[in-house]
């Protein structure tokens, strides 16, 4: 599984790195940056799903 | 002051977000408007649209091409030729649209992303503690008044680079802006004239004497090879402290008027504090304090609602939080609550600038309250009071203190 963030939706609301800050930072504009852009072990797709659930703006995926 | 208005008969047909009834509890009639509307129509105001489930608040907040920010704040009628055109607006980027929007917002960004706001963190833990350290030897305090209000004052003056001791200038302000819906519009512009001459006087200061802060930033940037038009930046300082100071302020309190009257929750976060950042995501989502307004660009059918140009839109960012189709428990506060795509901050392109700064001013200011006094209670009921108008929160709100640390 791996980290798909739609950077057009993505409004910098920033709970994904605030939730995943091991797989998500903020760029210079507080808007999302993927970290581990290869395949996820199973505790990184725990954490990389809780910040997809947490996206207001459906930004980010968790796919195969 | 305020004109006299006739109570709201039914909500549905005759909406009014000052009327007594919505101020004293809005939820249980956002409730009912879900159910049987579920968007609200109003003749007051000029013509008003409410909103009230998260995906039509959502599809309206995302859809620019029919709505307007250009007017965000529902005045006493239609704004008509006094609200400045779109897509700049009186205080960008909150009031412009695209194109305009991406470019004003975009210079604004940087010093709102995490970087640069948490650096802010000691300061604000130290005003917090500053102010604990004056009440602590009382055992009733207003957690409004002597608490949750100074924060966001303080952190917004320190980043502008104004006295601390305008605190209770800028709350005034803020009052005239936001609260002032009521009045006719020659009395908001007379009373704006504070206001004004404060932000000219404090643009001349800065131009004589740069810093290191946001102003002389607002005064030095630059879009494409242009300085700033006065008009915009004096238009973002209102902006940045309007925006900055009510909003998380009432955060702030509502969060504490939580926990004073719901002693478990309280207890969790005292016993394990890495349960308050999602405690206070879920106080935004319950208690979310902003509601934004939008207009209608032109003659345009939406969901069956034939809306009319310069119709407002009150979009109720608290309603969509509450709304069962889009929450589990929609109504229950649960402080770990594992999945929370709340709106508090907005949906879409306008999403608060300040989110960073409100959630860290939030953060220091519960881990604090709660470190010093890890119980307490509402002193009274009717003492608890809450702001009318398009920023909810209390204004009042009197707490016992039952045990101190």
């Amino acid at each position: 599984m791996k980290i798909k963030l739609d950077l057009e939706k993505c409004q910098g609301h920033g709970r994904c790195y605030s939730l995943a800050p091991e797989l998500f930072d903020s760029d210079d504009l507080g808007n999302a940056v993927v970290l581990v852009t290869g395949e996820l072990d199973a505790d990184q797709i725990v954490q990389a799903t809780l910040a997809a659930n947490n996206c207001p703006e459906y930004a980010i995926e968790v796919v195969a | 002051m305020t004109m006299e208005k006739l109570p709201v008969a039914d909500f549905a047909t005759d909406f009014d977000h000052t009327d007594p009834q919505w101020v004293a509890d809005p939820y249980p009639i956002m409730e009912d408007l879900r159910e049987r509307c579920p968007i609200a129509h109003s003749n007051r105001y000029g013509g008003m649209w409410v909103p009230v489930l998260h995906e039509d608040v959502s599809a309206i907040a995302n859809d620019t091409e029919h709505f307007t920010s250009r007017t965000v704040v529902v005045g006493s009628g239609r704004p008509g030729e006094d609200a400045p055109p779109a897509p700049i607006g009186v205080a960008p980027p909150i009031s412009s649209d695209p194109p305009f929007h991406a470019i004003a917002r975009r210079l604004m960004l940087p010093a709102f992303a995490p970087k640069k706001i948490n650096a802010l963190e000691s300061f604000s833990r130290e005003l917090c503690r500053r102010l604990i350290a004056e009440m602590a030897d009382r055992e009733v305090i207003d957690a409004a008044v002597d608490y949750a209000q100074h924060i966001p004052v303080g952190l917004i003056a320190k980043m502008l680079g104004l006295p601390q001791e305008d605190g209770d200038l800028f709350r005034s302000f803020v009052h005239i802006i936001l609260e002032g819906v009521d009045l006719p519009q020659e009395q908001r512009i007379e009373a704006f004239q504070p206001v004004e001459a404060y932000f000219i006087r404090v643009l001349e200061e800065h131009q004589a004497n740069p810093n290191d802060d946001l102003t002389s930033f607002l005064l030095e940037a630059e879009i494409m090879g242009n300085k700033l038009e006065d008009a915009h930046i004096f238009g973002s300082m209102i902006l940045l402290v309007v925006a900055g100071i009510d909003t998380t302020w009432s955060a702030i309190g509502s969060s504490i008027w939580h926990l004073a009257k719901n002693p478990e929750d309280l207890a969790r976060l005292v016993e394990d504090p890495s349960l308050i950042a999602s405690a206070i995501e879920e106080f935004l989502r319950a208690y979310a304090p902003v509601t934004m307004a939008r207009l209608v660009k032109e003659d345009f059918e939406f969901k069956g609602c034939p809306m009319k140009q310069d119709d407002w839109i009150l979009l109720g960012f608290p309603a969509a939080n509450r709304d069962p189709k889009f929450f589990d428990r929609a109504d229950e506060v649960i402080i770990d609550r594992e999945q929370n795509r709340h709106a508090a901050f907005g949906l879409g392109i306008h999403r608060c600038l300040g989110s960073n700064l409100a959630r860290l001013e939030m953060q220091t200011a519960l881990e604090e309250f709660i470190a010093a006094f890890p119980k307490f209670e509402i002193a009274d009921d009717d003492g608890v009071t809450f702001s009318q108008g398009q920023v909810r929160g209390p204004r009042t709100l009197p707490i016992r203190i039952l045990e101190r640390s």
